[in-house]
């Protein structure tokens, strides 16, 4: 089977890894925690700020990696913004299931909005971490973690 | 010279070359596989292929201990490769070459055998900054363990180990001076034969991690001096999970065993076990026999190609390659010393090396993109990881042509 690289370099990816939205520290955050994929060294570190109600008020990133993993934070934290703890569990779980599902099947893009711009990723194996790098470390913040990895998961 | 010159100035038949070479024959993705990660692992000749496969097919036994015909067949043939190696590498005895997994395995083993030995708590193990994790690793496993300290001599801007601070930080106290005689992710030829010198002078021993130079530099142990060199067979044309500790015979004869079992003693009671005899004491258990003979089969190889033959060639293709780095916007190379070989480590502006390799490889074209296990060299040029082409003796000026349009490529997606 031939993939073409546009699936994974789509228009918006290279437009978000360009102009990565969000993409500051935030000294008032009420969680945050670093990523680390330690098989290429991108490393970024994700600021949540969280209400009584468990919504996400604010959220940002910041850190150094590739276009997938950088474009893959950057739409998270537009999703995000105004969303509850539990919706964003459940967007992940959507997330990865789209990016790690059976090529035979056409990808389930619902309710994952921008975010299906990364569903070519599951075409190229070793590119799935950089993509779910940004969610490990949401859940380790959530999770009061001060850091995750993509390793040991 | 002009680009055409170093092009045209290479007379090696290198389709012939390739022709040895099954695995260079496919297609990936449509394009012809261009195998630019040699500095991982190299491809293997026909002869190797088949020299694995007719040991199992018709010498297999255990060596060393059998009185039938296979046994016998199997054992001459491992120490035939063991005087393969030793010959190669111009040591003094076969006694010195012991057949380990690695360069990996070579080097611990010297960390846990000679340095808890002769390592003290107090004592200095001078390293570079250009090692591998695997150069690195092993001596501050040993300096925990004993109380010794790891210092490491810097590097300059181009990637060369700045000899004056080698030479400022050998001392009285340093026991062994570990260093790389060819960068894998910088290329740098070190001056080793100089390096040895020096820490000789100073009292050092000196361990010479040889796993990529070995397949790229005349290395002549005799010439060298070193005390222990350390070689991978994968990275030379051989199979993987075999390589070689080459060590002073005098050493080795100090040494405590590294690993007890099978094959290193001479005679075995509960009271009292007296071990084999130089190089048998190092190599416990059933060795990878197969994995031995192969190896001896790609020495020959490389041997009746000949090493200057295929550096000559490297260097044409390293020149080449350089040469369009040099041209191409915003390509910055990361390692630019006066003396190197076989390797073009580099970063592209505004594109991420993962996602370099991963155009690449959708044209067919394998590199590696990472921190190559040198952390320490990507934090001294600044860079998270860098995008690395390396070459070997079958590779083409064609090949180099492909990459820089492959990175073009990569340059319009990300425009």
């Amino acid at each position: 089977m031939m993939f073409d690289l546009k699936d994974l370099y789509q228009q918006v990816i290279v437009d978000h890894n360009k102009s990565p939205r969000n993409f500051h520290a935030m000294p008032d955050a009420t969680n945050q925690a670093d990523g680390f994929n330690p098989l290429c060294g991108d490393t970024l570190t994700l600021y949540l700020k969280l209400d009584d109600k468990n919504v996400i008020r604010d959220i940002s990133f910041e850190g150094s990696g590739c276009a997938i993993s950088t474009a893959s934070a950057s739409l998270m934290t537009e999703q995000l913004k105004g969303k509850t703890v539990a919706e964003a569990e459940s967007l992940f779980s959507r997330f990865h299931d789209m990016v790690t599902s059976d090529l035979a099947e056409p990808a389930n893009t619902e309710g994952l909005g921008k975010l299906a711009a990364l569903g070519g990723v599951r075409e190229f194996p070793s590119r799935v971490k950089c993509a779910t790098l940004c969610w490990h470390t949401l859940n380790a913040a959530l999770a009061g973690d001060e850091s995750a990895t993509t390793e040991y998961q | 010279m002009s680009i055409q010159a170093v092009k045209n100035s290479n007379p090696w038949d290198v389709q012939a070359i390739r022709a040895e070479f099954p695995i260079l024959r496919q297609q990936v993705y449509g394009h012809p596989l261009v195998y630019l990660d040699n500095a991982a692992t190299t491809q293997k000749p026909r002869c190797v292929i088949d020299a694995l496969h007719h040991y199992y097919e018709q010498e297999n036994a255990n060596i060393h201990r059998g009185v039938h015909y296979l046994s016998e067949k199997a054992t001459a043939k491992y120490e035939a490769a063991r005087e393969k190696v030793r010959a190669f590498i111009n040591a003094r005895s076969e006694r010195e070459i012991i057949f380990v997994r690695g360069a990996t395995e070579a080097i611990n083993l010297v960390a846990a055998s000679w340095g808890r030995a002769n390592v003290r708590a107090g004592d200095e193990i001078l390293i570079t900054e250009l090692e591998h994790h695997s150069n690195i690793v092993p001596w501050q496993l040993l300096c925990e363990q004993v109380g010794s300290r790891l210092v490491v001599a810097p590097i300059n801007e181009r990637g060369e180990v700045i000899l004056e601070e080698f030479e400022r930080l050998l001392s009285p106290r340093t026991r062994l001076v570990a260093v790389s005689q060819l960068s894998n992710v910088l290329g740098t030829i070190n001056p080793v034969r100089k390096m040895i010198d020096l820490a000789h002078q100073a009292g050092a021993r000196v361990l010479l991690d040889g796993a990529q130079a070995a397949a790229h530099l005349d290395v002549d142990m005799q010439a060298l001096d070193a005390d222990f060199y350390a070689m991978s067979a994968h990275k030379m044309y051989g199979p993987t999970g075999i390589g070689v500790l080459y060590g002073k015979e005098e050493i080795l004869e100090s040494m405590p065993p590294y690993q007890g079992g099978g094959d290193m003693i001479s005679m075995v009671t509960f009271e009292k076990t007296r071990y084999n005899v130089l190089p048998y004491r190092f190599e416990a258990g059933t060795p990878n026999i197969a994995g031995v003979i192969g190896f001896g089969y790609a020495i020959d190889w490389m041997a009746s190609v000949g090493v200057t033959f295929i550096a000559d060639h490297e260097h044409a293709l390293l020149d080449y390659a350089t040469h369009q780095a040099n041209d191409f916007p915003g390509l910055r190379l990361i390692g630019t010393a006066a003396s190197k070989s076989s390797i073009l480590s580099f970063t592209l502006e505004g594109v991420h090396p993962h996602d370099l390799g991963t155009i690449l490889d959708r044209e067919g074209i394998a590199i590696r993109a990472g921190h190559h296990c040198a952390m320490p060299v990507m934090e001294h040029f600044g860079v998270p990881a860098t995008a690395r082409a390396s070459f070997a003796a079958y590779n083409t000026m064609e090949e180099v042509d492909a990459l820089f349009a492959a990175l073009e490529k990569a340059r319009e997606i990300f425009a």
